[in-house]
């Protein structure tokens, strides 16, 4: 329970992690992760529906012990000194753990209290934090009738009662509207702004993308790639095109015929006869695209862009271990 | 618009005591009888229906009359009524985990018992106060302890012990049972039976040999002699001492597997 100094030095990561793993009976849900993330950023764990990122995140919060490896979080060795690991961090997981049948404000309260503030100090932090969360108005009203976006926020403010060392966001924007989203980003910004280090994972490149400094791509419980955004995009290619057939019964010709012409892995996209594939250049993938056509194979619809989180596994995978059916969520 | 810019900064106060948390958690317990007044109907309606058609429909066959029948089967459902309601922390209990809440606890830097303390001091209060309800209505309907104040609140100290006891089942079934409903129908399952081949409403004189066998070993049964003696002012040391062995042997099993489940959750 000895909480003890922290040994952390200016320069040390606010998380370093060394071969941590973790299994669920047969199933390796984490199998042995490293990672540094320095202070005062936001660092991004991005990865499909049961990669393992929940699991890692659980295991770095003392939620989950892990079975091997090991980790310090502000200093604190997570396997020693877990209770100091609680004192330095806070956790919003990815279903709001508020008490519904309280108000916002009692919830607030509750918290503050067991983290050992007296009645008028918690009433007070209480208070900051639902004017700081725009939250003031929906204060006296019980949680389970917030929105989404209002719970997600509740639930972050419930994390900064004690301002965090480290703050671990479980997809926080996951199930939210796209305006919701966007508040949820601009606070994760502000907060990483008034040094408070963020590690959060995502199913979605473009939350990576948007909020990351750094960002880990794990798969089946290992990490596959590690960078900023612009590096992870490098590895995987700057054009995906994207192809949508106007006849399925065309697929395996048109599958063919790309994959001669561009020299790359053809993937076929989870529903309707969609196929994606590394274009390179858009002059190459126009090439491509006239060789489709001059074959008589109908188009409905064809797109350049950013590659998907799909494209990504697939591209730092090599292809041969693309978790299709889990990234198409 | 959201401005966390203004927020200030917080370092963390004091480590708060164990007796402390466990009474924000209490704290929390009253704060859900006041958004939730409901839930005290679920606790007091199947007791006060029980109380009504027992006396009325069954008690003049039962006892010679309604007003006789009372007289026995009051301390009797004031078990039954303590029982049931473990039922609810339960179901409470696995709601918690469901919604993520205890993860919350968790990553705090907390007593970890504290959660299961401020459960206990919320079912000591929904045990009282479902009691007191029960004990009410008896009053109006003619139900008189002979044994007066005293005999009643000695009574009610042995139904807290034994609410505190049976509460461990439900503890241990809302950490091992994924969904609140499931465990509710699971107690209840079990509940029932017991409940009602014990001594609760009837003497169990009239039952056949094996079945009265087994309600005269009944932990509610024994429960409900003490009680009955605690309130007519005729109960044994003995007495008192059956009723407390299941609440006493239950405590010193389930109390450290509710602790080892929670901690391998």
């Amino acid at each position: 329970m000895k909480d003890g100094p922290s040994t952390l030095a200016p320069d040390d990561p606010a998380i370093r992690v060394r071969g941590l793993a973790r299994s669920f009976g047969a199933t390796q849900a984490v199998a042995g992760i490293d990672l540094d993330v320095p202070r005062g950023m936001i660092f991004a764990i991005l990865g499909p529906n049961g990669a393992g990122k929940t699991t890692l995140l659980r295991m770095l919060a003392t939620l989950l012990e892990p079975d091997a490896g090991e980790a310090t979080v502000m200093g604190h060795d997570l396997r020693r000194a877990p209770h100091a690991v609680r004192g330095a961090i806070a956790m919003t997981g990815q279903f709001a753990s508020l008490d519904e049948d309280l108000t916002g404000r009692e919830n607030l309260i509750m918290l503050s209290r067991l983290w050992g503030f007296g009645r008028r100090a918690a009433r007070e932090r209480a208070a900051d934090l639902l004017a700081a969360f725009d939250l003031a108005d929906a204060a006296n009203r019980q949680v389970q009738d917030y929105s989404g976006g209002m719970r997600r926020r509740l639930d972050i403010a419930a994390s900064l009662i004690v301002t965090p060392g480290v703050l671990f966001l479980d997809e926080p924007t996951t199930g939210l509207d796209p305006s919701a989203r966007q508040k949820v980003w601009r606070l994760i910004r502000r907060l990483a702004a008034s040094g408070v280090t963020i590690l959060l994972t995502t199913q979605y490149l473009e939350e990576a993308d948007q909020l990351a400094a750094r960002i880990a791509v794990i798969d089946h419980g290992r990490k596959i790639a590690e960078g900023t955004s612009r590096e992870l995009k490098a590895a995987t290619g700057s054009g995906f095109l994207h192809v949508t057939l106007a006849d399925a019964a065309e697929l395996e010709r048109a599958a063919g015929m790309l994959a001669a012409r561009l020299g790359a892995g053809v993937q076929r996209g989870a529903e309707g006869a969609v196929l994606s594939v590394m274009a390179g250049s858009p002059e190459a993938a126009n090439a491509a695209l006239s060789e489709l056509i001059a074959a008589g194979i109908g188009l409905a619809d064809f797109s350049m862009g950013t590659p998907t989180l799909d494209e990504v596994f697939f591209a730092l995978t090599g292809g041969s271990d693309a978790p299709a059916e889990e990234a198409a969520q | 618009m959201t401005d966390i810019a203004s927020l200030k900064r917080m370092e963390r106060p004091a480590p708060p005591s164990g007796l402390s948390n466990a009474l924000v958690f209490g704290w929390r317990a009253v704060l859900k009888f006041r958004h939730v007044p409901e839930q005290l109907f679920d606790l007091v309606m199947t007791p006060i229906m029980f109380t009504l058609l027992f006396t009325f429909v069954f008690g003049g066959a039962l006892a010679g009359s309604p007003d006789d029948y009372l007289q026995f089967f009051l301390p009797g459902i004031l078990v039954q009524t303590v029982v049931f309601n473990a039922v609810y922390s339960g179901m409470g209990l696995s709601t918690d985990f469901q919604k993520g809440l205890f993860d919350r606890f968790r990553t705090l830097p907390v007593w970890s018992l504290a959660p299961f303390a401020g459960l206990m001091v919320g079912d000591i209060l929904r045990h009282l106060i479902a009691g007191m309800i029960i004990l009410a209505i008896g009053l109006m309907l003619g139900y008189r302890p002979e044994a007066g104040i005293l005999g009643v609140a000695g009574a009610f100290v042995l139904l807290l012990g034994i609410g505190f006891g049976v509460g461990w089942i439900f503890l241990v079934l809302g950490l091992l049972v994924r969904t609140p409903t499931t465990v509710m129908t699971l107690g209840f399952t079990f509940l029932f039976p017991v409940t009602f081949a014990s001594n609760i409403m009837v003497d169990p004189a009239t039952m056949p040999d094996w079945l009265r066998a087994f309600v005269e070993v009944n932990p509610v049964s024994l429960m409900t002699t003490a009680m009955r003696g605690l309130m007519a002012g005729t109960v044994t040391a003995a007495e008192i001492g059956r009723a407390l062995i299941a609440p006493v042997a239950l405590t010193v099993l389930l109390a450290p597997l509710t602790l080892i489940l929670y901690r391998r959750k």
